[in-house]
């Protein structure tokens, strides 16, 4: 059997700013990131769709550590997204200052972009992120 | 099944920089295990060893073979479990389940680990290989971002004001530098304020410094065996009452129940059912405190307290010797150290230590003591849970 929507995809999608999912043709509920089967009922019944890629921020967190060859990234947050159809995606925020970045975010309206990690000896290549933007 | 007990034990002093290899490490406390259970290595039928970056602190995997080659069990069959920050505890579940079934009588269970080989930049960035790859070690991922958006995701939703729950964390650090001045095999002995900890520096909002576990080296090893095996070799065995392990998918995945980590309670669970015991039971408590958040959200995922509640039981002294749940008297992973595939099977050695009342001289007895639970997190995905007796 195989994936409806693998990660290859997923990443070529988001490199064009499309949040794609899965939505549930047995329970209605979505699944993003993508899975082999629902996060919900673990159906296989499951169509691939693009997600609104809108949200609101659900807990955040600004790093001033990185791994070795992400130092130049820093300071950067990160945050957790509740997507309006409902699952959570871990993503970054950007357009604002990551240093002045404080719990007033919890809750606010985003909107989705994307930025690429250009990977490093560990990865398999290159991977698009979620890049939110605030909305309001 | 068969009762399992534990009859040997072996721990290393943890710290940073050890001169010794990873190998050398747990084959010294391997031998100390063998030798307190009275047996030698041509007694042990099967090892199971922790361990988890050894191919990039020191470019070995595989490490369990030649492990056992060099503690001269030739040709025993050895297994290397990779759970991140649980591979120990993982490593001594399966071996209690082996000698539970009756295929083994005595097994070796080690874990061994020299984090600090490593440089911290590759060492943040192999831990962070134990978050989900694909999906979000992109945006940045390591350890001390996950446990951050944990805490910011605590204090809104327990309605605890940040700087409320920053000092709550700060009582945990502070608790655990105490207790491990106690503890001679503790990598740090140096006592550390509430304000030692609020002016360290800003690791990732709102963690800092103080309130995360240091890189560490260090090993631990114990002999497991079947009670009658147990009972004709040792005085004082200390027993498995429970055992249960859980898994989770990446953090996103684990929404529906942030804060806490369902895995913890589905992990527990089973040890408490296989045990016949419940929370109130238990005695004391080693808990995975890789953060003070971390230890805070497990003492409610373990049923000590109600969630958002733990940060005052700290403050209020009920994780003390003497309190409500003594929890982390070694010092936890935050001073004793954390040598990641050896901490499972270093907190097993201390609540076997402290069932036997071998803590006494050490002046961190939890006296009387008759239940213990471990608890174990590794990365993102497995929670181990351990419950021991003397009864
Ligand atoms: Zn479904």
């Amino acid at each position: 059997m195989e994936y409806k929507l693998t990660w290859q995809e997923y990443n070529k999608a988001l490199k064009k700013d499309r949040l794609m999912g899965l939505r549930c043709e047995d329970c209605g509920k979505f699944t993003c990131p993508p899975m082999m089967v629902c996060a919900e009922c673990v159906s296989t019944n499951l169509k691939v769709v693009q997600m609104s890629g809108r949200g609101k921020v659900v807990s955040f967190t600004t790093s001033y550590i990185a791994g070795e060859g992400r130092e130049n990234e820093l300071p950067y947050t990160i945050v957790l997204v509740e997507l309006e159809e409902g699952p959570w995606i871990m993503g970054n925020l950007v357009g604002v200052d990551p240093k002045r970045v404080s719990m007033d975010v919890m809750g606010r309206s985003v909107e989705l972009g994307y930025r690429v990690y250009p990977g490093d000896k560990f990865s398999s290549g290159d991977m698009a992120r979620p890049a939110f933007s605030l909305r309001d | 099944m068969r009762r399992v007990a534990v009859i040997g034990t072996g721990h290393s002093k943890f710290c940073f920089n050890s001169p010794k290899t990873s190998l050398e490490m747990l084959a010294e406390v391997a031998l100390d295990a063998i030798n307190e259970a009275n047996i030698t290595p041509r007694d042990v039928q099967a090892i199971n060893v922790g361990n988890v970056l050894g191919p990039f602190e020191e470019g070995q995997g595989m490490i369990q073979s030649f492990f056992a080659n060099d503690i001269g069990c030739f040709n025993v069959p050895a297994s290397r479990f990779e759970g991140a920050c649980a591979s120990g505890s993982m490593a001594v579940r399966d071996a209690v389940l082996l000698v539970a079934s009756g295929y083994y009588d005595i097994m070796l269970v080690g874990g061994t680990e020299k984090c600090t080989a490593m440089s911290t930049g590759l060492a943040t960035r192999t831990f962070s290989m134990y978050g989900d790859s694909r999906y979000e070690f992109p945006s940045g991922f390591t350890f001390p971002a996950v446990f951050a958006l944990l805490a910011h995701l605590y204090a809104k939703k327990y309605e605890i004001p940040l700087a409320a729950l920053k000092e709550q964390m700060a009582a945990v650090s502070v608790q655990s530098h105490e207790y491990a001045m106690k503890n001679p095999n503790a990598q740090i002995h140096k006592l550390i304020s509430k304000e030692d900890v609020l002016n360290s520096f800003m690791v990732s909002t709102p963690i800092q410094l103080q309130d995360a576990c240091p890189f560490s080296d260090g090993a631990a090893a114990l002999i497991i065996a079947s009670e009658e095996t147990a009972r004709r070799l040792v005085k004082k065995p200390v027993f498995f009452a429970g055992v249960g392990q859980a898994s989770s998918g990446k953090l996103s995945s684990q929404y529906k129940y942030l804060p806490q980590l369902h895995a913890r309670e589905v992990a527990c669970q089973q040890s408490y059912r296989m045990a016949g015991l419940t929370p109130k039971d238990m005695d004391l408590c080693e808990l995975h405190d890789c953060f003070s958040i971390a230890a805070m959200i497990a003492a409610e995922g373990l049923g000590f307290f109600e969630p958002g509640q733990s940060g005052w039981a700290w403050e209020k002294g009920e994780t003390r010797l003497g309190g409500k749940i003594p929890i982390n008297i070694s010092g936890g992973l935050k001073a004793k150290g954390h040598p990641i595939g050896a901490t499972g099977v270093s907190q097993v050695y201390e609540v076997t230590l402290q069932l036997r009342g071998d803590m006494v001289e050490q002046g961190r007895q939890v006296e009387g003591a008759k239940y213990g639970i471990i608890d174990t997190l590794g990365g993102d995905g497995v929670l181990l849970s351990l419950i021991m007796t003397n009864q």
